[in-house]
């Protein structure tokens, strides 16, 4: 029983890291844009929600409402500004020398404004709620909310890719920048409303990161890891791919820290490079945009 | 002026250091086929690309319907008339049939073409409209960027090298079209390698030789050996002869 609980655990964990993965992988797919600053956005955006959120009056639960469309907005400027500037120099390795050089001004910020301190989003006794179908298995309230969430926002996604016509233009974009210019299609706007919805969902993922356990300055390159190994196991360019990726590292880590507890990195790792072997595009790739 | 429904004036352009686009300079009539020929490498892309605004213009002047657009970007030029169907198709392979159509209306103007249309005009893309553009033969990908182009009711249509890597019964059926485009109120400006099916389509041909004009006329008042000097760059005087 202890073995299902650990496998139930990492499906959850697995739902958090997909919901962490979903915007890099919405952000490189489309722009081809490896955004190294991604975890800091999510660091960034529970911070928002400890400063901002209080004075709203609203509960912290519902942070999202006031700290979601902050980072939406701030996702079209930060396209429209330097990220299509670097762009626009035509080699990759200026746009990743960029969020490169955001993730390094991004913690030190923090570290200037908060200390190194960890911080979590207070809500209250929900924290402590949970299921107990029996004396070993326990699935907490907030995580299976985290789970629901991942999975309605990645429904989300492809429903607006697929059915919507802003859809139509960020994966005609995504095929073919020049073609899409030769049908009317301002490519620069595209760009922004993609990294808005980008950094909408990693708005979510540092909101759900702070409700679960905790964030410190530092915490953004972890985060940025576990995602990155999620959108590369479940195979890039597919949103239900990412959240098996997701899962498959969440078990694989919770089954590694059965084993021993410090075994739960090391075996999300070794799962990781054992796709990376075995099937280098991702145990679900389909090559088709989303 | 009146009557003159795209000029090009002294247009100057380049490709990184090359000169592309020579001081050329052209006028299309509405409701004609303006052909441009020309060896590979003649700048002939280059200068349609350049008309629609996706390539940069070094000098010169484009004018459609009285109006300078030489300063406009590219979806503004498609909104005022001008669509090309790009060299090599330019379909967005991962999308179907009829959403490559449908992304084509973006910056639709109002008049006679919708995706109907369209199908109506390819009758074979109704029942595939879901299918990935990806998964289309050469021929059927060419259509579809036709109607992409269409869709967007543009009154000068320029069309890249519609033969190219196509085979000739397909390019036959393609080029049937352009009747019935013509009736519709479409101008059309192409570009084609293949001389001998832009002089049967054409009312005008435009001969480019390393982005410099060599010859212009309608293809019945040209000779066949003026047309072969000026596409491969030969003294037309006195008949001394290409060595066969």
């Amino acid at each position: 029983m202890t073995w299902l609980n650990a496998i139930l655990q990492g499906l959850l964990l697995g739902g958090f890291y997909a919901l962490f993965a979903c915007g890099l992988s919405l952000l490189f797919g489309v722009m081809g844009i490896i955004n190294l600053a991604h975890g800091d956005f999510a660091v960034i955006a529970g911070y928002v929600a400890v400063v901002l959120v209080p004075s709203t009056g609203l509960p912290m639960v519902l942070g999202f409402l006031v700290v979601v469309p902050i980072f939406a907005l701030g996702g079209y400027i930060l396209q429209r500004t330097l990220f299509q500037s670097a762009l626009r120099r035509g080699d990759p390795m200026t746009i990743l020398l960029v969020t490169f050089g955001l993730s390094v001004i991004t913690e030190n910020a923090l570290l200037q404004a908060f200390s190194a301190n960890g911080q979590s989003l207070n809500i209250g006794s929900l924290i402590a709620d949970s299921i107990n179908p029996n004396r070993v298995v326990s699935i907490s309230d907030i995580s299976l909310v985290v789970l629901g969430v991942a999975v309605v926002l990645l429904a989300g996604l492809q429903l607006l890719l697929s059915r919507t016509s802003i859809g139509r233009m960020i994966r005609a974009v995504a095929d073919d920048r020049e073609a899409a210019e030769l049908v009317g299609i301002d490519h620069r706007h595209v760009f922004g409303i993609a990294a808005a919805i980008a950094l909408a969902t990693v708005a979510l993922a540092g909101l759900a990161s702070g409700m679960i356990t905790e964030f410190a300055p530092s915490s953004g390159t972890a985060n940025l890891l576990f995602a990155f190994e999620a959108v590369v196991i479940g195979g890039i360019g597919s949103l239900w791919g990412t959240l098996a990726g997701g899962m498959v590292l969440g078990v694989a880590q919770q089954i590694g820290a059965q084993i021993n507890p410090s075994y739960q990195i090391l075996a999300g790792h070794v799962v990781f490079l054992a796709v990376l072997a075995v099937r280098s595009r991702g145990l679900f790739a389909v090559r088709e945009a989303a | 002026m009146s009557g003159r429904l795209l000029e090009v004036d002294e247009l100057t352009v380049h490709h990184g250091q090359l000169c592309a686009v020579d001081h050329v300079s052209f006028a299309v009539d509405p409701g004609e086929v303006y052909a441009i020929i020309g060896a590979n490498g003649a700048g002939k892309s280059t200068l349609l690309r350049a008309i629609v605004g996706v390539h940069p213009v070094t000098s010169g002047r484009i004018v459609l319907a009285g109006e300078d657009v030489t300063g406009i970007p590219a979806r503004g030029r498609l909104s005022r008339g001008l669509a090309l169907v790009p060299e090599g198709r330019r379909l967005f392979p991962s999308l179907s049939v009829e959403e490559n159509l449908k992304v084509g209306t973006v910056r639709a103007r109002p008049g006679p073409f919708d995706i109907a249309r369209v199908y109506e005009l390819f009758p074979w893309m109704l029942e595939r409209r879901r299918q990935r553009a990806a998964r289309l033969s050469g021929g059927e990908q060419q259509a579809v960027a036709i109607g992409r182009a269409l869709v967007a009711n543009p009154s000068v249509l320029l069309l890249d090298e519609l033969s190219l890597g196509l085979a000739p019964v397909v390019v036959q059926r393609i080029y049937a079209i352009l009747p019935e485009l013509l009736a519709s109120g479409v101008t059309v400006l192409l570009v084609e390698q293949d001389v001998s099916q832009a002089l049967r389509v054409a009312n005008r041909v435009h001969c480019l030789l390393e982005g410099r004009t060599t010859l212009e006329g309608s293809p019945a008042g040209l000779r066949r050996a003026d047309i072969e000097a000026a596409y491969f760059g030969l003294r037309s005087s006195g008949g001394a002869g290409v060595p066969a």
